[in-house]
């Protein structure tokens, strides 16, 4: 909208600044005006006030899996038996495709059984989001060659730590952030 | 001749003005509010308002402690009284109070929970047939927007100095000068068993609900009188806050936006001379 | 002032293979930058970019309100106080797109009664003006849906008393009417195309606008003087960067004016029972429509009579139909203005007459429009019945019998008479003028 910067003034300087001053202002207005335009489309407060979940898990005997919703998502919370536990601790690092453990809030640490699981004491438990690394299916539980998860969509083969094994998924699945706020409750997020 | 048209556009107006005076006293019936409503100084009025949050959390404790025996608030959820000042620990408290229908469970049960700070604030009754039949038919409207559905009509030509002035806090003072206007009716006037005599009440002479507060019942611990007067403007004040969180926002981003605006005008307006002056030289 | 000559020249090698092939720079550059504007139009005729402007905004901002809208009976008034107190920005958004229709029908208003007064609409422009008119009407339509979407208590009455026009018509206007609303009552379905509808007639207008320009760009401005241009040279200066910044210039006034509203009085030109979620069981003491179709509303109510045949009790017309009638009518003779003003002079600067009839005519559409805001009682039926028969009378008898009657001022020989102090010395303005093209 600005005008020309055509010469033929007798007082070039000046009347360039006011040009480019207008021009500016009015390449800010429109920016400015943007910005709302594009962050309305940010989660809202009420979705972010959602963010954190609380889940009673007294009820999950070994061997039981709960699915929950979290942000929209599907979040497997499973009492693991002791051989499942044993048959992912057997596994050695090297043999996994993905052997970082993708854990929330610390991403670097190696894939162990032990880091993806609830912790120290409570190994038997596995908190996961339930959606396929690939392209985003929810596997289905007990299924597939590793015992673990099997993803339909694409074939992925996830073990019973929820280490990919097998298939075109690149990760293991995610670990969403969550805590044992007492023995039987689990809050994530 | 340039001006015929602005003039034509001006004599118009003026001629609309002394119409609308003329015809004000047209009307034969009755109009409610019998009496104006009585204008309060708010903080949050004028291009600079901004909320008084000790103000708005008082006037929560007024609503918590009456009012809400009876009337809903079913838009604010427990997570905006922090905007009111609240720490997350005192939101999480004062939703602690509370417990919420949630479910259903794993065996496809309704159950009840404490409430968390997502939650909705639950209102006293679960539905509106309840909240009638538990106050004589007459349903307590929900507090949520009434600080905005409650605008008596400013009429001609109070409306258009509004314009200027920039009066919007109708609603408010209307809700301030309700809860002190509860006066004896006069003396020939007849008002339907059961309700109340108020000269300030939008829908007419009297209304079900009786004067709500009174010198002393809900307790301040910041010093502020404990007062009927005082109570009704930090509650009106928290009724308009319910009805638009935003409106501190909305006035500091505008007087961004006002500034920006002047100042662009201008600049256009001296670009505007220059590029004309080419044409008159 | 033809669209048929073009002074663009690609100036590169890119430009003239999209030139031959898609000349859309060019149209850009024949309509927007050297397109010839008269040099003596004063500020009335900036609305139609501030228009231009305004149907913008309305579009972003309602495309993005739909984000977040659920066009649901149970979740349409919950979900529009989702969009104020927890989307980002949504206060601002719902605060510039509610404002923004009755700022669209200022600016449009303003637009039309400059039409009238510098008789824009007048041959060989009578095209560019019944566009204009189908503008309106789009507008009306979609200003009315709109306002039905927040499903507060005086969108769902308006919505049933405007959809209740329809049973007005004889034997098939039940069934018109439970067409419309796709049940018995306004309700969810009503809801539902309502919205379907307000997200498309932008669309609409946005692409009878594009005709208007066209037509505007074809038969050229008229100017206050109502004189053709005669001396391209000397009366015309290019629409960049003349026309441009005058435009900007009463854009960022009007977004301004605007803003006033929006962040300072958001609620003032709504109705406070709108506040008030929708109640089928429940009508507010008075039903008044956004103001800006109070006078078409004071039209429709100032038919209190039969119709029909005298001295006998055969009724024609009864009111409820005279009344719906009478509204429609009132737009659909705008359609007709072209042809009814029969005065030879364009603008209403040299028709001493003309220009008393338009103040009393502006005068008659503001009354109407209070009138419209008031109880239909007593008085106020009796003056609705008085200005909207001058209304009428204006188009219909006023404006024919007038254009035979006046005797206008002297015209001006040309533009360049008017306005340059002396016309003697041709070229000047256009000599001078910034370079157009680059």
């Amino acid at each position: 909208m600005a005008a020309k910067t055509k010469a033929g003034s007798p007082e070039p300087t000046r009347r360039d600044f006011l040009y480019i001053a207008t021009g500016a202002m009015g390449a800010i207005g429109a920016g400015a005006v943007a910005w709302p335009l594009i962050r309305q489309m940010s989660p809202d407060a009420s979705t972010l006030a959602l963010a954190s979940i609380e889940v009673d898990v007294s009820a999950i005997e070994p061997g039981q899996a709960i699915t929950v919703k979290w942000r929209g998502k599907p979040i497997f919370i499973r009492n693991r038996t002791d051989k499942e536990v044993e048959e992912a601790n057997s596994v050695e690092l090297s043999d996994l495709k993905d052997p970082v453990a993708r854990v929330a809030d610390d991403e670097g640490i190696p894939a162990t059984d032990l880091n993806r699981s609830a912790g120290e004491g409570k190994e038997n438990w596995i908190v996961m989001i339930g959606s396929c690394t690939h392209l985003g299916c929810v596997p289905v539980g007990l299924a597939g060659d590793f015992n673990g998860w099997f993803c339909p969509c694409h074939g992925s083969h996830y073990d019973t730590a929820g280490r990919i094994r097998k298939g075109p998924a690149p990760l293991n699945l995610l670990i969403p952030p969550y805590e044992f706020v007492s023995d039987d409750t689990i809050k994530i997020g | 001749m340039k001006l015929q048209f602005p003039r034509i556009a001006g004599l118009a107006l003026a001629a609309l003005l002394t119409m609308g005076t003329g015809s004000a006293f047209a009307a034969g019936a009755e109009h409610y509010p019998i009496k104006e409503p009585k204008h309060v100084d708010w903080s949050f009025s004028g291009p600079m308002g901004t909320w008084d949050l000790g103000q708005l959390q008082r006037g929560y404790k007024v609503y918590a402690e009456v009012c809400a025996a009876c009337h809903s608030i079913d838009l604010v959820a427990f997570r905006n009284l922090g905007e009111l000042g609240f720490s997350e620990a005192q939101v999480k408290a004062i939703a602690a109070e509370f417990e919420v229908e949630d479910g259903p469970n794993s065996d496809g049960e309704m159950f009840d929970r404490t409430a968390v700070p997502a939650d909705k604030i639950p209102g006293p009754y679960a539905n509106s047939q309840e909240a009638a039949v538990a106050n004589n038919g007459a349903v307590p409207p929900d507090f949520s927007l009434l600080a905005k559905a409650r605008a008596p009509e400013r009429g001609f030509p109070n409306f258009v100095f509004d314009i200027f002035t920039m009066y919007a806090e109708n609603g408010p003072d209307y809700i301030y000068s309700l809860l002190t206007g509860y006066e004896e009716a006069p003396e020939g006037r007849e008002i339907p068993e059961g309700t109340h005599y108020n000269p300030y009440f939008i829908a007419g002479p009297a209304l079900a609900m009786a004067s709500p507060l009174s010198d002393g019942i809900v307790s301040y611990d910041d010093g502020s009188p404990e007062t009927l007067d005082q109570y009704s403007k930090d509650v009106s004040a928290f009724m308009m806050w319910a009805a638009e969180p935003s409106l501190d926002e909305r006035k500091s981003l505008g007087f961004r936006v006002m500034i920006f605006l002047l100042i662009f005008s201008v600049l256009l307006y001296l670009t505007k001379k220059k590029v004309f002056q080419s044409l008159k030289k | 002032m033809s669209g048929g000559h073009s002074e663009y020249v690609p100036g590169n090698g890119f430009s003239k293979w999209l030139d031959s092939r898609l000349p859309l720079p060019r149209m850009v550059y024949d309509s927007f930058i050297a397109y010839p504007v008269p040099r003596n139009l004063n500020s009335w005729y900036t609305f139609g970019a501030i228009l231009m402007v305004m149907l913008v905004v309305m579009i972003l901002t309602g495309v993005t309100l739909a984000m977040h809208y659920a066009a649901s009976t149970e979740l349409a008034f919950q979900s529009v106080e989702h969009i104020e107190r927890d989307v980002n920005y949504g206060w601002l958004i719902r605060g510039i797109h509610a404002n923004g229709a009755s700022m669209f029908f200022i600016a449009v208003y303003i637009h039309m009664f400059r039409g009238m007064y510098y008789g824009s609409y007048k041959e060989p422009r009578e095209v560019l003006w019944i566009l204009g008119v189908l503008i309106f009407l789009l507008m009306m339509a979609t200003a009315f849906m709109g306002y039905v979407l927040p499903w507060g208590q005086m969108s769902f009455w308006g919505a049933t008393v405007i959809t209740g026009f329809f049973s007005a018509i004889p034997l098939i206007g039940e069934g018109i009417q439970q067409w419309l609303l796709g049940g018995f009552a306004v309700d969810n379905a009503t809801l539902n195309r309502f919205f379907s509808l307000h997200y498309l007639l932008p669309f609409m207008i946005a692409g009878v606008v594009i005709l208007h320009v066209w037509a505007l760009h074809v038969t050229g401005q008229t100017n206050p003087t109502g004189v053709e241009v005669k001396n391209m040279r000397k009366e015309t200066v290019p629409f960049t960067p003349f026309a441009t910044i005058k435009d900007a210039l009463a854009i960022v006034i009007f977004l301004l004016f605007f803003g006033w509203f929006v962040f300072y009085l958001p609620d003032f030109l709504g109705h406070p029972d709108n506040y008030i979620p929708a109640d089928p069981l429940k009508t507010p003491a008075h039903i008044v429509p956004e103001w800006y179709f109070l006078p078409f509303y004071a039209i429709l109510r100032a038919i209190t009579f039969n119709i029909g045949i005298p001295f006998t009790d055969i009724v024609l017309i009864d009111s409820k139909l005279g009344g719906v009638i009478a509204m429609f009518a009132s737009i659909a003779v705008m359609f007709f203005l072209p042809w009814l003003d029969t005065s030879k002079v364009r603008s209403g600067n040299y028709r001493p007459m003309f220009k008393i009839c338009f103040i009393l005519f502006a005068i008659a559409c503001v009354a109407l429009g209070y009138l419209g805001s008031r109880p239909a009682e007593g008085i106020y039926t009796i003056l609705s019945q008085f200005f909207t028969a001058y209304y009428f009378a204006h188009f219909l008898i006023i404006l024919p019998i007038l254009g035979r009657i006046e005797k206008p001022d002297e015209l001006p020989p040309s533009i360049a008479d008017a306005v340059l102090d002396e016309p003697a010395k041709a070229g000047r303005g256009r000599a001078s003028s910034p370079q157009p093209a680059e």
